[in-house]
């Protein structure tokens, strides 16, 4: 769209993205207060980073959440990028109607009602609670946030050239994995990165799964918060918020270099 | 391809999803008519196959409504269905508000510039939810920064009382669903062809009313799947009521934790999940036939 750029729009700028990340912001600095009173400025200290390295039960739940995050995020990738080749490249099938169904409501439906379901499931088949439930519960959700990202990469590439590949005597196997996985990977990529924050990043769906012995990091933040702030959340935060932002960032760089050498070529 | 494989590729997801997603919500409508009981597991009846077909007939005799009853007699958890409704209404009325203004300034700025302000809309989602909930806490409780600002600048004198009240829950359901909002708004005001606003104007449309008549219905889609994005999950929110909105914010998400984890009623629990989940279908369909449509048109 090219209409002009007016101060109405220059001013919705500045106070939506204040207010993305003023919140953030007020957060990281007062990581570095020396107070322990979370909101009075009482000069410039590293101390609640070093008290944290010592906090066995953090480090401990942080390790476990990167290890639930790993393996659910890579079963969510490849799940899901199965779920989008059907969605997009088989037609009709028998159920295909529910079968959609159960990968777009899962995007939307309140993670307590999916935290319960589980659980009652786990209780009912007598799967012992842990961190595997975790990893199984954690699948069910990205997998179709994976589905989600890698289909809508599917959809705007074009068919023609895995077709011209079997035509040349590839198998359909071979097709998928020398021509169409190679155009999706970007995509399977996004799909595994947003699995992984979103399993990092999940409280109820795995206080409710969860077991004895695998208390995840957010289930070890949100008990924290509820006994009141405290500058060591707060130095945690900052760590897990300056992760991301290279993360992300990194990733960006490294997409729009792609972008920019495939256009080159094209 | 062949039969074989096509048949694998359509199982294995198919399956998982089956046995992960749809047979749990059967469990908990079977504990939804059971009662409570004090046992492991804490309900009754519990189907045992061993019994055979006069086993499954006393089991399915002994399931009630009991449940459902009760969430009617209780007026506890009427208020927390209609608090809930209130809510998410609001939050998401709120949240369009604030996401419009910010797609359609993204939308007006240089094509070169969008994809890093895009960027910068999405970082914070990628940001821990949990972290960015407890980040409100510092900000509006009354010895907070919000209330330390306002009394620095004069306009009050008493610091005012958000936190705790369904106004900090307000704030933090826009803060964390701000994305959602404004991403599908960005994507249908991008495509949109700004020789329409032009010609409009040629004609002697004021802007202003350009803005209703041409800018806001062509962008109603985004708009539509925007407060789709926002409101169902608002409905069924847990963490936000709980840290932000105190005890006395009620919502369903709020009452089926406390009825499953410290009440120890999983009858209930269940009962308030399938309460949800029903008043959620109708959004929840519409949304996906949306989405269904919509990749149609790409096709």
């Amino acid at each position: 769209m090219n209409t002009r750029f007016t101060w109405f729009n220059a001013t919705a700028l500045a106070f939506g993205f204040s207010f993305l990340y003023l919140p953030i912001l007020l957060l990281v600095i007062y990581s570095f207060n020396a107070s322990k009173l979370v909101t009075v400025w009482a000069g410039f200290s590293t101390k609640w980073y070093g008290e944290l390295l010592h906090n066995q039960a953090m480090l401990d739940a942080a390790w476990v959440t990167l290890r639930v995050a790993f393996l659910s995020a890579t079963l969510s990738a490849l799940l899901g990028t199965m779920a989008a080749y059907v969605l997009v490249r088989i037609g009709r099938f028998r159920g295909r109607s529910l079968f959609s169904g159960m990968i777009y409501s899962p995007l939307v439906m309140p993670d307590v009602i999916i935290g319960l379901s589980l659980l009652l499931l786990f209780i009912a088949l007598g799967v012992p609670r842990g961190m595997m439930t975790v990893v199984l519960a954690h699948t069910t959700i990205g997998m179709c946030y994976a589905a989600v990202v890698v289909s809508s990469r599917l959809v705007s590439f074009d068919n023609s050239l895995e077709e011209a590949a079997l035509d040349l005597g590839c198998s359909p196997l071979d097709a998928f994995f020398s021509v169409t996985l190679p155009i999706i990977a970007p995509s399977v990529v996004a799909g595994w990165l947003l699995a992984f924050t979103l399993s990092m990043d999940d409280l109820v769906i795995a206080s409710f799964t969860t077991g004895p012995g695998a208390t995840t990091l957010p289930i070890k933040i949100y008990s924290a918060i509820r006994l009141g702030v405290s500058p060591e959340i707060n130095a945690l935060s900052t760590i897990l918020i300056a992760i991301v932002a290279v993360g992300v960032i990194a990733a960006t760089l490294m997409q729009s270099r792609v972008t920019a050498r495939g256009g080159d070529q094209g | 391809m062949n039969r074989f494989r096509r048949t694998l590729l359509i199982a294995v997801p198919y399956l998982w999803l089956l046995l992960f997603f749809l047979a749990p919500f059967i469990i908990v409508v079977k504990i939804s008519l059971s009662d409570t009981a004090i046992a492991q597991p804490p309900y009754v009846p519990v189907f045992d196959p061993a019994l055979g077909w006069a086993g499954l007939k006393d089991f399915l005799s002994a399931l009630d409504l009991e449940s459902y009853v009760w969430l009617t007699q209780d007026s506890l958890y009427i208020n927390a269905f209609l608090e809930s409704l209130k809510i998410a209404l609001i939050s998401t009325s709120l949240c369009l508000l604030v996401a419009f203004p910010l797609a359609l300034g993204i939308a007006r700025t240089s094509p070169k510039r969008r994809p890093v302000l895009l960027m910068m809309v999405i970082l914070p989602f990628w940001t821990s939810f949990l972290i960015r909930v407890y980040a409100w806490i510092g900000i509006l409780r009354s010895e907070g920064f919000l209330n330390q600002f306002l009394q620095w600048t004069g306009v009050i004198s008493e610091p005012l009382a958000i936190i705790n009240t369904p106004v900090a829950v307000y704030v933090g359901i826009v803060y964390s669903y701000l994305p959602f909002m404004v991403l599908p708004i960005y994507a249908t005001l991008e495509k949109m062809d700004g020789s329409l606003l032009e010609a409009a104007i040629d004609l002697g449309c004021s802007r202003t009313s350009a803005f209703w008549r041409i800018t806001l219905p062509l962008a109603a889609p985004g708009i539509i799947a925007g407060c789709f994005l926002v409101f169902i999950p608002a409905m069924g929110e847990f963490v936000i009521p709980d840290l932000l909105g105190g005890t006395g914010t009620l919502m369903m998400g709020k009452t089926l934790w406390s009825e499953f984890f410290s009440n120890r009623d999983w009858p209930v629990a269940s009962a308030v999940a399938i309460v949800l989940l029903l008043f959620l279908v109708v959004p929840i369909v519409a949304f996906q036939r949306m989405l269904e449509r919509q990749q149609e048109a790409a096709r």
